[in-house]
């Protein structure tokens, strides 16, 4: 089966006063039709920017994206503006990324209006669906994004990213901004949603527990790079590169005879302003040798499991 | 369906109503109110000025000079013994127009210019604030002179004159607010869904960012009308024996000792316009703001 998004090669700076910003660097994936792709590494290694950058919010430096096995790379213009339907985004912080000024109703209308798909008097009832797909009821239509609380806006942000009936969704670390309890309300949300449309998600975030919950696949990434991709429960079973191994062993443990022993990293993140060639990980990693100083190259060490560590045999 | 129908009504009421809410939002605020009720009375005594002054604005009676406010004339007369008065309820006509009007053309032009410059910024906005910058290196009523004199004077070329004077404040402010808001989040939402960049600006950054405007331009109403008095006191603006409150106000201060009342009336005048002025600002920009509604 074709995927609904590939990329190849897709590369992000960003110039800075003392050299090149390497956001997000050579990164290479694709999903499939229905799945979710986890993306996680800790805060500035380009995970929202990859996203960003693969929906044309931001554009590349360089390399390939293609929707539905078209490249969508370089399109600009209408050309631009018909993909961008099939792609949409739903934010971090749904205090800011709605229009303090509009009301729920006008915010979910809205992209109805811009795509001239719908007829006036449709507009109105599309609208009606969409607040009860996400589940917001309809008293609160006329109501301004103040008075509602994070889960209910973030529903609101849904409708609207859902609006056009997009076939890939990336999802910027929907539910980072909410308390725990409406976490899970969102997530649930998020996943029947992708059930009932078949939707492609790109899930970015920080948090290893809710991406555990509703990946498919895995990508880890560290400073603009892929260091690890693979099925989700692999990679929370038999996790390979290093950096992974350092993350996962973070995760607190709810056993308290029991509790994880988290591989505290040495050292600061390395600078992504013009990285050296060489594993970006090396600086804090127990196992470093001289050949970690060569380009790293995303290896298949077993089906599926790929990681980029050429000592990854040897640590096992 | 029930929903579906409470959901369609609801519409229905908004579409009817945006300029109607905000009216009404406006009336609850017991100040915003009192500012509008007293600039209606305003309107309505210089709309009626030939009705109601007692005198013509140019008729002098040099018997009764420099008086002070008496029942034969309400506010005194002034040096050439016309009643003050009735010159304050015709100049009215042309101050509160005129310092209306020029602000008016100001923040239009400033909106357009100032959002041009804060949604493109780089080069575009360089460009644009370099201009800026040279109109507002040159003095305020200088350039105000050099443009009335060359358009000549009357009514709607000293509006003009005054009003170019106002642009680059407001577009400054403008801009300053486009440039904070313009990095929201609710921008990039905005483009993601194929928002128009003119759509983008007039429905979201416009929006989100003029309250100041509101505030400054109804300050500017008082500056408008000193301005135009400057200009009709060298000659250009309005020509006598047409009065106008700034130009009343400015003939009459070497007489400021001995018959202070001829200086006390036009400055109470703009003093009262620019209070109501300033009450309804406030309220209005308290109506359209979302987080403080009732």
């Amino acid at each position: 089966m074709r995927p609904v998004i590939e990329v190849k090669n897709l590369k992000k700076y960003f110039p800075v006063a003392n050299g090149v910003l390497h956001a997000v660097d050579d990164v290479s994936l694709s999903i499939g039709r229905g799945k979710t792709l986890g993306v996680v590494g800790e805060s500035g290694c380009g995970k929202s920017t990859l996203g960003r950058t693969i929906i044309h919010l931001q554009e590349h430096t360089s390399g390939e994206i293609f929707l539905h096995g078209d490249d969508i790379s370089n399109l600009k213009g209408k050309e631009l503006r018909k993909v961008r339907e099939k792609m949409q985004i739903i934010f971090q912080d749904p205090y800011s990324s709605i229009d303090p000024r509009k009301t729920v109703d006008a915010t979910i209308r809205e992209p109805l209006q811009v795509s001239k798909r719908y007829k006036r008097n449709e507009i109105d009832d599309v609208t009606t669906e969409l607040m009860e797909l996400v589940g917001i009821d309809n008293r609160l239509r006329m109501s301004y994004p103040h008075e509602l609380d994070g889960g209910r806006r973030q529903r609101v942000g849904i409708a609207r990213a859902l609006a056009l009936n997009p076939d890939f969704v990336v999802c910027d670390e929907p539910v980072s901004a909410l308390d725990v309890s409406i976490q899970a309300q969102v997530l649930n949300l998020l996943k029947k949603l992708q059930q009932q449309r078949g939707l492609t998600y790109m899930f970015v975030t920080h948090n290893l527990s809710v991406v555990k919950h509703i990946s498919d696949d895995i990508c880890v990434m560290y400073l603009g790079q892929v260091v690890e991709l693979c099925p989700s429960k692999e990679l929370f079973k038999n996790p390979l590169h290093p950096y992974t191994k350092a993350l996962l062993s973070a995760i607190p443990s709810i056993d308290i005879h029991n509790p994880n022993k988290p591989e505290i990293l040495k050292g600061e993140l390395t600078s992504p302003i013009n990285p050296k060639p060489g594993c970006r990980f090396a600086s804090r990693c127990n196992f470093a040798t001289e050949a970690c100083k060569q380009p790293q190259k995303l290896q298949e060490i077993s089906s599926g499991h790929f990681a980029a560590c050429c000592r990854v045999r040897e640590i096992q | 369906m029930l929903n579906t129908m409470a959901g369609k009504t609801q519409i229905k009421i908004k579409k009817k109503s945006e300029f109607m809410r905000t009216l009404k939002q406006m009336s609850y605020n017991k100040l915003a109110v009192f500012g509008a009720i007293v600039f209606a009375i305003e309107l309505i005594l210089v709309i009626l000025a030939p009705l109601i002054a007692p005198y013509g604005y140019a008729e002098m009676d040099m018997a009764a000079a420099y008086q002070p406010p008496s029942w034969a004339h309400l506010c005194g007369t002034d040096d050439l013994g016309r009643d003050i008065f009735s010159r304050l309820l015709y100049g009215g006509r042309y101050s509160i127009t005129m310092g209306i009007f020029s602000i008016g053309i100001s923040v239009m032009l400033g909106i357009i210019i100032g959002s041009t410059a804060g949604y493109f910024g780089g080069k575009v906005d360089n460009i644009i604030m370099r201009f800026l910058d040279i109109i507002q290196s040159l003095p305020g009523m200088l350039l105000t002179i050099v443009i009335s004199a060359v358009l000549g004077s009357g009514y709607i070329n000293t509006i003009l004159s005054l009003s170019v004077n106002g642009i680059p404040g407001q577009a400054r402010m403008l801009r300053a607010q486009m440039m904070r808001v313009r990095g929201s989040e609710y921008i990039e939402a905005a483009e993601s869904i194929n928002c128009s960049k003119f759509r983008i600006i007039a429905k979201h950054l416009i929006p989100n960012s003029f309250s100041p405007l509101i505030v400054q331009a109804t300050m500017g109403v008082a500056n408008m009308i000193i301005m135009a008095a400057g200009l009709s006191f060298i000659g250009l603006g309005v020509q006598p024996p047409a009065s106008e409150w700034g130009a009343m106000l400015s003939g009459s201060r070497q007489f400021i000792r001995s018959s202070p009342h001829m200086v006390f009336f036009p400055g109470l005048a703009i003093a009262i316009t620019i209070l109501a002025l300033n009450l309804m600002g406030d309220g209005l920009r308290d109506a359209l703001d979302p987080k403080l509604k009732r």
